[in-house]
C-alpha cells in the first residue's frame, strides 16, 4: 500500500531501525537445552576418562561452588541494574536533546551520542576504571569508588547513548501528522511532545530498550577484565581452586552461560512478543 | 453592503527550496462563505491552506485572518489558531486518547478551561457529528468516516471562526464519504466560514459560494459554482473538469 496510509503501515520497520547498531537478542529454549547438555555430556565424559567416582563428579563440583558463583552473578545483575538506571535517565535527556529544535543543543547531543554509541564498550570501561579516582571527597565526606561501581559508570555511558537513540527513533516513528494536528490545535511545542508524541512513542521504545538491557546484562562480564569479582572472574578462580583440570573448563563456563540464559531468556522472549504485538496492531 | 472579509490573501508566494509552489495567489473569503479550492495534484492547494494557519511559513505576500497578519515574525500563533480549525486528510487523531478525550484535550490544555464545562461541550459536539455512543472508543476502533468526524468535532471544540479542510474525504472509503460531507454541509449551513481543498466536485457545486481552480501555483479561474461548472472559461479548467466529471 502507499505510504499515504500511515495507520496501516507496519510498525516493525521503524522498530527494527530503532534498535540501531545493536543486534536483537534472539534466544530460543533450545539454547538452554544445549547448554545443559554440554554440562551433562562433558561431566559424563570426564567421569569416564578419569575412571569414574574416584574423583568427585563434575556435577558435585558445580553444586559445591554454586553459592559462590551465584553471588558473583548477583553482582552482574546489580551492575546491569544500576548501569541501566543511570544510562536510561541520562539517555532520556540526551534523546530529547537529539530532537530539540535548537541547533547547537542538537549538534552537541548528536556528537555525544555518536561517540558513546560507536566506542567499544570495553574501552569505555577501561577509561572509567583508570580515570575515576578511588575516593571522591565531597567536603568532609569521602566516598569510596570500588571497581564494580566504576564499571557501573563505564557501562552506563554506552547505555546512555543507545537509550538516546531509542528515544529519538521512537519519536521519529510517530507520523508527522500528529505534530501538525497538535500544532494546529494550538498546543505549544512542549505540550505536543509530552502530551501527544511521547505517550505514543514510549510503547514503541519498550522493546528495543528491553533488548538493550539483555545485551547490557551479558556485557557486564566485561567487568571481569578490569578486576571486578563478578561471575566470570569467580569461575576462573573456581577453576584454579579445583586444580585447573582441563575437563572442568567446558562445564564451568557452560554453567555460567546457563545462568545468563535463564536470566535473559524471559526478557528476550517478552521483547519479541511485544515487538510482534505492535507489529500486528496499529 | 458586502459581507466583512474574514480571510484576505494577497499575492502569496511560497517556495520549497528552489521550487516555487505558490506563485502569487490572492483571494478573499467573507464571513460565512464556503470557498472550495480544486485543481490537479501538486498545484499547491494543500500548501495554500497550510499557510493560512501558519503550519507552513511563507516569506512573500500577506494573509490576514480576522485582521491578524500571519506573515509576521512576531505572530502569536496561539492567538491565530484559536480562530482557525483544521481537519486533515489522514484525520491525525491522537490514537492514545478516546474520541471524547481527543475533543477535550485542546480546550483544557491550550485554553485552560474547566474540565466539567469542556466535557459537556465535547459530548454535545460528538452528538452533533452523530457519534453518540462512540465517546469512549479509541480512534483505532472507529471507521475512517467516524474518525474524520471526531477530527471535525475536535477542531470545533476550539470554537474557531474559520475551518480549513484539507482533502478530508480523500482517504475515506466511498461509503463513508457521505457522512463526512453531510457534517461539513451542516457546518456550512450554520454559517461557519470554510475553506475546503477537495476533489468532490458534486459537493463543491452544492455547498460552495465560490470555487477556485488552481494549477501550477496560480488561481486559473474562480467563480460561483453555477457559472464555474456549467461554463468554465479557461481551457485548463475545461480540460480538468472534463477529466473529473
Amino acid at each position: 500500500m502507499s505510504s499515504k496510509f500511515p495507520v496501516i503501515l507496519p510498525l516493525g520497520a521503524p522498530l527494527r531501525r530503532q534498535a540501531g547498531g545493536l543486534p536483537t537478542l534472539r534466544l530460543a529454549p533450545w539454547h538452554g537445552v544445549a547448554l545443559a547438555s554440554i554440562i551433562l555430556l562433558s561431566s559424563a565424559a570426564a567421569n569416564a576418562a578419569t575412571g569414574g567416582p574416584i574423583h568427585a563428579s563434575v556435577l558435585a563440583i558445580l553444586a559445591r561452588w554454586t553459592p559462590l558463583l551465584l553471588r558473583g552473578f548477583g553482582l552482574n545483575i546489580l551492575i546491569s541494574f544500576l548501569s541501566m538506571a543511570i544510562g536510561t535517565v541520562l539517555g532520556a535527556f540526551l534523546g530529547l536533546g537529539l530532537i530539540t529544535p535548537s541547533r547547537p543543543l542538537r549538534g552537541a547531543s548528536w556528537a555525544i551520542t555518536q561517540f558513546f554509541r560507536n566506542a567499544p564498550w570495553l574501552v569505555l570501561l577501561f577509561f572509567m576504571i583508570f580515570l575515576l579516582p578511588f575516593h571522591i571527597h565531597v567536603g568532609t565526606v569521602t566516598i569510596n569508588l570500588p571497581s564494580w561501581l566504576k564499571a557501573v559508570i563505564g557501562l552506563a555511558l554506552p547505555v546512555m547513548a543507545n537509550v538516546a537513540e531509542i528515544v529519538r527513533g521512537g519519536v521519529r516513528s510517530i507520523h508527522p501528522g500528529q505534530w501538525e494536528a497538535a500544532e494546529s490545535l494550538g498546543f505549544t511545542r512542549r505540550q505536543q511532545l509530552w502530551l501527544i508524541i511521547l505517550p505514543q512513542s514510549v510503547k514503541r521504545m519498550l522493546p528495543p530498550w528491553m533488548n538493550l538491557y539483555a545485551i547490557l546484562t551479558t556485557s557486564t562480564t566485561l567487568a571481569s577484565i578490569v578486576g571486578v569479582n563478578e561471575v566470570v572472574s569467580l569461575a576462573g578462580q573456581v577453576l584454579a581452586a579445583e586444580g585447573s583440570k582441563p575437563y572442568l573448563l567446558a562445564p564451568i563456563y557452560a554453567y555460567v552461560l546457563l545462568m545468563f540464559f535463564v536470566y535473559t531468556y524471559p526478557i528476550a522472549w517478552a521483547t519479541q512478543r511485544l515487538e510482534r504485538r505492535y507489529h500486528v496492531r496499529n | 453592503m458586502a459581507p466583512q472579509p474574514l480571510v484576505v490573501i494577497d499575492n502569496l508566494h511560497k517556495s520549497f527550496g528552489h521550487v516555487e509552489v505558490i506563485k502569487g495567489v490572492s483571494m478573499t473569503v467573507a464571513k460565512g462563505e464556503v470557498a472550495c479550492i480544486i485543481g490537479p495534484s501538486g498545484s499547491g492547494k494543500s500548501t495554500l491552506i497550510r499557510c493560512v494557519n501558519a503550519l507552513v511559513p511563507f516569506e512573500v505576500g500577506s494573509i490576514k485572518v480576522l485582521g491578524i497578519e500571519v506573515n509576521d515574525p512576531k505572530l502569536d500563533k496561539l492567538k491565530l489558531r484559536k480562530h482557525v480549525g483544521m481537519v486533515f486528510q489522514q484525520y491525525n487523531l491522537f490514537p492514545h486518547r478516546t474520541a471524547l478525550q481527543n475533543v477535550m484535550m485542546a480546550p483544557i490544555q491550550v485554553l485552560k478551561r474547566p474540565k466539567k464545562e469542556v466535557e459537556a461541550e465535547a459530548y454535545a459536539l460528538l452528538k452533533k457529528v452523530r457519534l453518540e455512543g462512540k465517546e469512549h472508543s479509541y480512534p483505532g476502533e472507529l471507521s475512517g468516516g467516524q474518525q474524520q468526524r471526531v477530527a471535525i468535532a475536535r477542531s470545533l471544540a476550539m470554537k474557531p471562526d474559520l475551518m480549513l479542510f484539507d482533502e478530508v474525504t480523500a482517504a475515506l472509503d466511498p461509503e463513508t464519504v457521505g457522512e463526512v460531507l453531510l457534517t461539513i454541509r451542516q457546518l456550512a449551513e450554520e454559517g461557519m466560514t470554510c475553506i475546503l481543498v477537495t476533489h468532490e466536485m458534486g459537493f463543491a457545486r452544492e455547498v460552495a459560494n465560490e470555487v477556485y481552480f488552481t494549477d501550477k501555483g496560480v488561481i486559473v479561474e474562480q467563480g460561483p459554482p453555477s457559472e464555474f461548472f456549467s461554463a468554465p472559461r479557461d481551457p485548463r479548467t475545461k480540460a480538468f473538469l472534463s477529466q473529473i466529471l
